[in-house]
């Protein structure tokens, strides 16, 4: 029900012309049932189990090929399907003001209510075919998101990202079939379940964890497959970008913490080192590419990709409290870079541009934007007391005692963040106010109402991460265990 | 009292967000509640320290569980504060100092729009400040040390539409942040030698630890002190600290946050008794740094950047005592506390001379300023005395305690650190009585048309009462060793040798270069006319102008290399990285394009319908299934 809903919604939207007159109010109206659907869930939730699978869902679906639909979740899928379902209202009413015709109003929600069933239902699946099929058909809604709704060059940009995402697939494929003839087959060959703790021959393990791997860190991005997302981020629509980075790309890091460590933990443990690097080159790579932006759409990207490497890190470090860590910052870092994607879309709106050099002197016309977006970028700049810089913490001392001298540079982040946070910020924001600035409308009741529950969420979270961490901890436990008993053998 | 002691951190945050939110509305009477707030919290404290007070000195230890915090499988950590004498002591000198100057900035950021706005920054920094103090886990502590980071930005960058000012407020934050890489790194040790973060947990696994990794644990923490208390080598950012109002330079760098550094040292003393190289580190840090403000000092002719100077001076004498230490930390704190005391009320003083002299800040434009402003003249003089150790001004009880105890030891360590601690004396000396004869006395140098006058009573009062404890807190504490008993439970007692100097000689000698550096003064500057210009200098004084080239070299080493490396990063990602996969993806779409003319063309509906076979495929094998 879950999955579905959005999809239907979704696509009556596309399809049936009398909704489009409202097209907004729908897909508001079908994104928050789906939150409260959603919140329905997170009740009935089992706390002290959460590191188990709960609602289950297990149907035969093809079985000559092993394939199940199979869904369930455990504390971390939740928490990322919270993310999404609370992030998918928030970027449609942030849009409100985008489109005029009704027709256009409606394809593109359409898309995104589409695309959150993708989501959803990706965190969802317990069956490595069904995962895959997921995360390859949800190129198809994105694709048109990208492609039809943006900037100049958008159409490069949506053929880039499906032919990245593609490849990434295309590799994983062969992955996934081979990975179906060293499991026990039958008719629920393909369920998560059956295929972990297999003994493989090692370097078929290591095989198949590459191919799992590459898809992976296209999507999550790591460096050097990373050089979709910036071209992404600058050609489409903000709302589009926004579900790109803060949700979809975690399906990077979800599929490697828990397909890439549980099916191939021997193989895992054998790459980490040389994922470390990547992961610790990403941080800083994307630290320094950020600070040289002009555009801040690509900016905020580049912050994403040097998040991503800390995310990595803490995946990699095999450590509990580094996994912990990680988990966690999938969700802070969701809802620190939505905000500021969302806040640069509000600048846009305003002056029709995202380059930094075009603004200055703002927070004296503008006081209450100046401040939104001061908080926002704290939050992605690590500020204790918000739920990054909890996350980041717990990487960072959790995975010391594995990966020393990773640790110590990718801290050096934690300045760079600094840098690129607060330079922006001194640019758009102070000194004299150009007179082009001087008349530059402050942030409506609609986006305050959009970015501040943001803002609070990542307080809560901040301030009391044991939320959080209650959900986080079983589950991370179970995977910490299966890659450390292969270390035992 | 002490058990709703999260008040003190909770009334100034609840206030902070109250201010920011109410808007403009709030404009005419914010500026209330922010001082309101502020001297609720030192009632607190005043409350909880007669509490503490009265029970028996074993018992005056207090921890104070708040929440679970982190709730991880191996990383377990409550919220709580923990109430001691040396949290308390620091609570005080906080709320009393703190809420002295909140009253003063009623009257001095009268004229401003965003009075409010300046409140509301104002209880963010004490909430946060007081968090630091009383958090019983240097996590917690983090919090509160990247609260008062945020705080003192918010606060220098308080009038940005000055663009060096914006940049003075990233330079500290940035700055800062390099120090508190130390901080994360301590704490990414503690964890992974104690498996916690806690005090507790750290001090009970400081025994039976490794010298060498309480060696690491203790330089990292150095590190973080460093750029909190402006000590070499992260002095840099203090004097450009200067550009926030000036109670802001009062009460965040002079009397409270730049002193936090030596809180964390001291705090941290069970780590650096078992890692004695960590601490002659801090010693030789402080040593340093103190000769470096000093020098600094002597040079400036920025009333605010003089006195920055010598802040960042006098914190190096704490940090010296520190690295001492047991014999040491009674009287970092017991100086930190005079200090705080006599360097805000002489901050004051200086923020009352500018706002008579339309917020001129060079010394060179003063003179005279007695007959104008003859109450700042008084309180200013009350600090100038205390900071040259005259008796029985506090100084004097606080400083001279720290000069005897860097002559105690073996080897060359006494006779260099006590040396250094003693000529530094002679040279604090010469540049306060520089400052204050430049701005007091002399002849008239003012610009045109200027009519300074003295402040209102908002802002004396304040800075009467800061001058009363510029006289006699030294004395009220030092008589008797007050302080050190009431620091005992904390410390504990030390025996400890006597310096290789006999103390009458040392009090003697401090005074002799006291009154020699008061001398060269006197002749310098009252006995010749100054000139509004200043003179060509020696390069040992350009080098004092300019901070010692702190920020050249900076620039050299890190600015710059950092501007290329980041602009060829970004050609290269564009050129190499990107341009290899658009290289790759032409040949692709090449191909795609022949491919798509046997195709319908209409890619998009043909996917499309893709989706819909799969949606209704997907819908049937649930239902079905």
């Amino acid at each position: 029900m879950l999955i579905v809903w959005p999809a239907v919604t979704g696509l009556v939207l596309m399809t049936v012309p009398p909704v489009r007159r409202w097209a907004r109010e729908f897909a508001v109206g079908a994104s928050v049932v789906e939150l409260a659907l959603v919140v329905g869930l997170l009740a009935s939730f089992d706390r002290s189990q959460a590191g188990d699978i709960q609602f289950s869902e297990l149907h035969s679906w093809i079985p000559q090929i092993g394939a199940s639909w199979a869904l369930g979740v455990n504390g971390i899928g939740l928490s990322l399907i919270v993310l999404s379902a609370v992030l998918v209202p928030l970027v449609i009413a942030a849009g409100w003001k985008e489109d005029d015709a009704h027709s256009r109003r409606a394809q593109y929600l359409g898309l995104v209510l589409v695309s959150e069933s993708f989501m959803v239902g990706i965190f969802a699946a317990r069956d490595v075919f069904l995962f895959y099929v997921l995360f390859e058909a949800m190129l198809i809604p994105l694709y048109f998101l990208i492609g039809s709704f943006g900037g100049a060059q958008r159409r490069y940009a949506a053929v880039k990202f499906l032919i990245y995402s593609l490849v990434g697939g295309l590799v994983m494929l062969v992955a996934v079939i081979a990975l179906y003839f060293q499991g026990p087959g039958g008719e629920q060959a393909f369920l998560t379940a059956n295929l972990t703790g297999l003994s493989m021959e090692p370097w078929v393990e290591r095989l198949l964890f590459v191919g799992f791997f590459f898809a992976f860190a296209i999507k999550a991005p790591l460096v050097p497959v990373h050089t979709w997302l910036p071209s992404v981020a600058e050609s489409a629509r903000v709302g589009t970008t926004t579900l790109l980075v803060a949700i979809l790309d975690k399906i990077g890091t979800f599929g490697m913490l828990t397909l890439c460590l549980v099916l191939f933990p021997g193989a895992s443990r054998w790459a980490a080192p040389f994922v470390i690097v990547l992961a610790v080159i990403s941080v800083l790579y994307g630290a320094f590419a950020a600070i040289g932006q002009d555009n801040m759409y690509r900016l905020v990207a580049f912050t994403s990709v040097s998040h991503f490497g800390m995310i990595v890190l803490g995946i990699f470090a095999f450590r509990q409290t580094a996994i912990e860590g990680a988990t966690f910052y999938m969700v802070s870092h969701g809802l620190s870079t939505g905000a500021l994607f969302l806040m640069v879309g509000f600048l846009e709106a305003r002056h029709g541009t995202v380059s930094v050099k075009a603004y200055g002197g703002l927070q004296k016309v503008v006081p209450v934007l100046a401040g939104t977006f001061l908080i926002v970028g704290l939050s992605a700049l690590s500020l204790p007391g918000m739920s990054p810089f909890a996350s980041e913490i717990m990487v960072l001392i959790g995975a010391y005692p594995a990966a020393k001298v990773a640790v110590i540079v990718a801290i050096l982040g934690v300045v760079l963040a600094a840098l690129y946070i607060l330079l922006t910020y001194q640019k758009l924001f102070t000194g004299p106010t150009p007179t082009a600035m001087e008349s530059t409308k402050d942030l409506t009741m609609r986006e305050r109402l959009v970015v501040w529950p943001l803002i609070v969420s990542m307080l809560v979270l901040g301030i009391v991460p044991a939320l959080a961490l209650d959900y986080l901890r079983e589950p991370s436990a179970g995977i910490v265990a299966i890659v450390s008993e292969e270390a035992g053998k | 009292m002490l058990s709703v002691s999260w008040l003190l951190i909770a009334l100034p945050l609840a206030s902070f967000f109250g201010l920011m939110l109410a808007g403009r509305r709030a404009d005419a009477w914010g500026h209330w509640v922010g001082v309101g707030v502020s001297a609720a919290t030192a009632l607190i404290g005043i409350v909880a320290f007669f509490e503490m007070i009265g029970r028996g000195a074993s018992d005056r230890a207090e921890s104070v569980r708040l929440f679970t915090w982190f709730s991880g499988g191996e990383f377990h950590l409550d919220a709580g504060l923990l109430l001691d004498p040396l949290s308390v002591t620091f609570v005080l000198l906080i709320t009393v100092v703190g809420t002295l100057i909140h009253v003063y900035s009623v009257a001095y950021m009268a004229h401003d729009p965003r009075r409010r706005i300046f409140f509301a920054y104002l209880n963010l920094f004490i909430g946060a400040m007081l968090l630091l103090v009383t958090a019983d886990s240097y996590l917690l502590l983090f919090v509160g040390w990247e609260g008062v980071g945020l705080a003192s930005y918010l606060l220098i960058g308080f009038w940005n539409h000055k663009p060096e000012y914006a940049t003075a407020a990233n330079k500290a934050f940035i700055v800062n942040r390099i120090g508190d890489l130390g901080l994360i790194l301590a704490m990414a040790l503690m964890f992974a030698h104690f498996g916690s973060v806690s005090f507790a947990d750290v001090f009970a696994g400081a025994d039976g630890a490794s010298t060498a990794a309480l060696t690491a644990i203790g330089l990292m923490l150095l590190l973080a002190a460093t750029g909190k208390s402006a000590q070499f080598p992260l002095q840099s950012w203090l004097g450009d600290a200067m550009a926030g109002p000036t109670p802001v330079s009062a009460l965040i760098h002079a009397a409270t946050m730049v002193t936090a550094g030596v809180y964390l040292v001291v705090r941290s003393g069970v780590i650096y008794e078992g890692a004695p190289d960590a601490r002659l580190v801090v010693a030789i840090v402080g040593a340093l740094t103190l000769v470096i403000g000093a020098l600094i000092g002597s040079a400036k002719d920025d009333i605010k950047k003089a006195l920055a100077a010598s802040t960042m001076s006098q914190i190096g004498y704490m940090m010296l005592a520190a690295g001492l230490g047991p014999i040491g930390y009674v009287f970092a704190i017991f100086h930190l506390v005079t200090h705080g005391f006599f360097k805000a009320g002489m901050f004051l003083g200086a923020g009352s001379v500018m706002h008579g002299m339309d917020d001129q800040v060079n010394m060179r434009r003063f003179g005279a300023l007695r007959s104008a402003m003859v109450i700042t003249w008084a309180t200013f003089g009350f600090g100038w005395l205390a900071i040259l150790g005259v008796p029985p001004f506090s100084g004097f009880w606080s400083k001279d305690k720290i000069i005897e105890a860097a002559f105690i030891g073996e080897g060359w360590q006494p006779w260099v650190f006590g040396l250094t601690a003693l000529i530094g004396a002679g040279i604090t000396a010469f540049y306060m009585s520089r400052l204050f004869f430049m701005t007091f006395h002399g002849q008239k140098r003012w610009t045109d048309g200027q009519h300074p006058h003295e402040s209102s009573l908002l802002m004396t009062v304040p800075m009467m009462i800061l001058a009363a404890g510029s006289a006699l807190l030294g004395a009220i504490l030092g008589v008797g060793n007050r302080f050190q008993h009431w620091l005992e439970p904390v410390f504990g007692t030390h025996e400890h040798g006597e310096p290789v100097l006999a103390v009458p000689v040392l009090t003697t000698l401090t005074l002799v270069l006291v009154v020699a550096g008061v001398g060269l003064a006197y002749w310098m500057y009252l006995r010749k006319p100054v000139p509004i210009e200043p003179p060509p200098a020696s390069l040992a004084v350009l080098a004092a102008r300019n901070d010692l080239f702190q920020d050249s070299v900076n620039r050299a080493v890190f600015q710059i290399p950092g501007t290329h490396l980041t602009r060829t990063l970004v050609y290269a990602d564009a050129t190499l990285v990107d341009g290899a996969v658009n290289k790759q993806a032409s040949g692709v779409a090449a191909f795609g394009e022949s491919t798509r003319r046997f195709q319908s063309g209409r890619v998009r509906s043909y996917s499309l319908l893709m989706l819909l076979g799969f949606v209704v495929i997907a819908a049937i094998l649930v239902v079905g299934g």
